[in-house]
């Protein structure tokens, strides 16, 4: 089952410059590990070690948050989009 | 309903607005009689700051503690290449008095820390969050939480914005729903380190904008409970649904931070020797 994907601008390093990628599985959690094995540590700044969604990065089913949904283990089927969202400050530097 | 009273040149500059429907006399009127605070005088912070002065804002306070710089030009039209040098917040005072004389521009050359926060922010009816790091984002949503006062929030990436409203108290999502923790400082590099698109904070700092008069004239609906995402580069506006965290440790069912904390080590920052969080311009 292909779901897209959307690679926030601060990820496309890791995900060879493209902005939308397809990931195969049947929940988030699925589609996430069949784009590590493709795209080595895009999803390092997804998830934790420990497997569990980083609390700077929200990930959304099409316009819902996994959150509120099963978190990784969120369903997905064809034609879903999974969007990545992390936190960004904008502007200047942080570390003044 | 008052009678609205305006003088011939409010009138007339108004004129536009006034005979909008939707706005009108009486939602002008709200707008002159509105404080709205600024919070960063940089590249959301100039259309935010210019929009809402043209738009008659009869308060608008501006904080800022930087100066302008050679680079900041590109995408920050408050200030201008004479500039240079200068305290942002004088510079933003003399262009928004320049476009609109009619209104008091209140500037306040600081950081916003937890000290002056309740203090410059309880002066304000509406706050519009325009900085440009994590520590000040967190005491602008917690110190506006507390407070009561809706937030109206924008943040930048490259090419990538996102916006979205706050409102005070329960059932209502604010910014630590949206990310309860920051991300690891180094995590997500700086503008000066990745670069802005300089249109960028023109577009999302116009949204903000609106969503700021929305609130103030009461029409429409306001992006609250909703998170608006933009990309530039694929031109696409996408929105998505922000839910209140019964858990949120300021605005939850039972908030544990009921008080302004040290910002900078939230965010895994040295303390400043003096306070927490400074405030600079997007």
């Amino acid at each position: 089952m292909a779901v897209k994907v959307k690679i926030p601008t601060m990820m496309r390093a890791r995900s060879g410059g493209e902005p939308v990628v397809e990931g195969e599985g049947t929940t988030v959690r699925e589609v996430l590990k069949d784009l590590e094995g493709r795209y080595p540590g895009l999803t390092s700044g997804i998830v934790t070690d420990e497997s569990t969604l980083h609390r700077f990065v929200n990930l959304y089913v099409n316009d819902e948050d996994v959150r509120y949904l099963g978190s990784l283990e969120t369903p997905v089927t064809e034609g879903d989009t999974i969007s990545v969202l992390p936190a960004v400050a904008g502007g200047a530097s942080i570390d003044r | 309903m008052s009678t609205p009273n305006f003088s011939e040149e409010q009138v007339l500059r108004y004129s536009r607005h006034i005979i909008l429907p939707g706005i009108g006399g009486e939602g002008q009127r709200k707008l002159l009689d509105a404080k709205v605070l600024c919070v960063g005088a940089g590249g959301l912070g100039s259309p935010i700051a210019m929009y809402l002065a043209a738009a008659g804002v009869g308060t608008l306070g501006i904080v800022d503690f930087d100066r302008v710089d050679l680079t900041n030009l590109q995408r920050q039209l408050l200030h201008d290449t004479d500039d240079v040098g200068r305290p942002k917040v004088e510079s933003a005072v003399d262009r928004l008095h320049g476009m609109n004389p009619g209104i008091d521009v209140v500037p306040h050359d600081t950081m916003l820390t937890s000290d002056n926060a309740f203090d410059i922010i309880g002066q304000y009816d509406i706050v519009i969050d325009g900085s440009d790091n994590f520590p000040v984002r967190y005491l602008v949503n917690d110190a506006t939480q507390m407070l009561g006062k809706p937030l109206v929030y924008g943040s930048i990436y490259q090419f990538e914005g996102q916006a979205s409203v706050f409102m005070p108290g329960k059932d209502t999502p604010c910014y630590r729903c949206l990310f309860p923790q920051p991300p690891p400082p180094g995590a997500v590099p700086s503008c000066a380190e990745a670069g802005v698109f300089g249109v960028l904070p023109g577009i999302i700092g116009s949204i903000q904008a609106v969503e700021a008069i929305k609130l103030i004239i009461g029409k429409g609906e306001p992006l609250i409970g909703r998170l608006l995402l933009f990309d530039a580069l694929d031109m696409e506006f996408t929105t998505v649904k922000l839910r209140w965290d019964p858990d949120c440790p300021v605005c939850g069912k039972e908030p544990t931070v009921t008080e302004l904390i040290d910002y900078e080590l939230f965010c895994g920052l040295p303390s400043r020797p003096d306070d927490a969080a400074s405030a600079a311009g997007a």
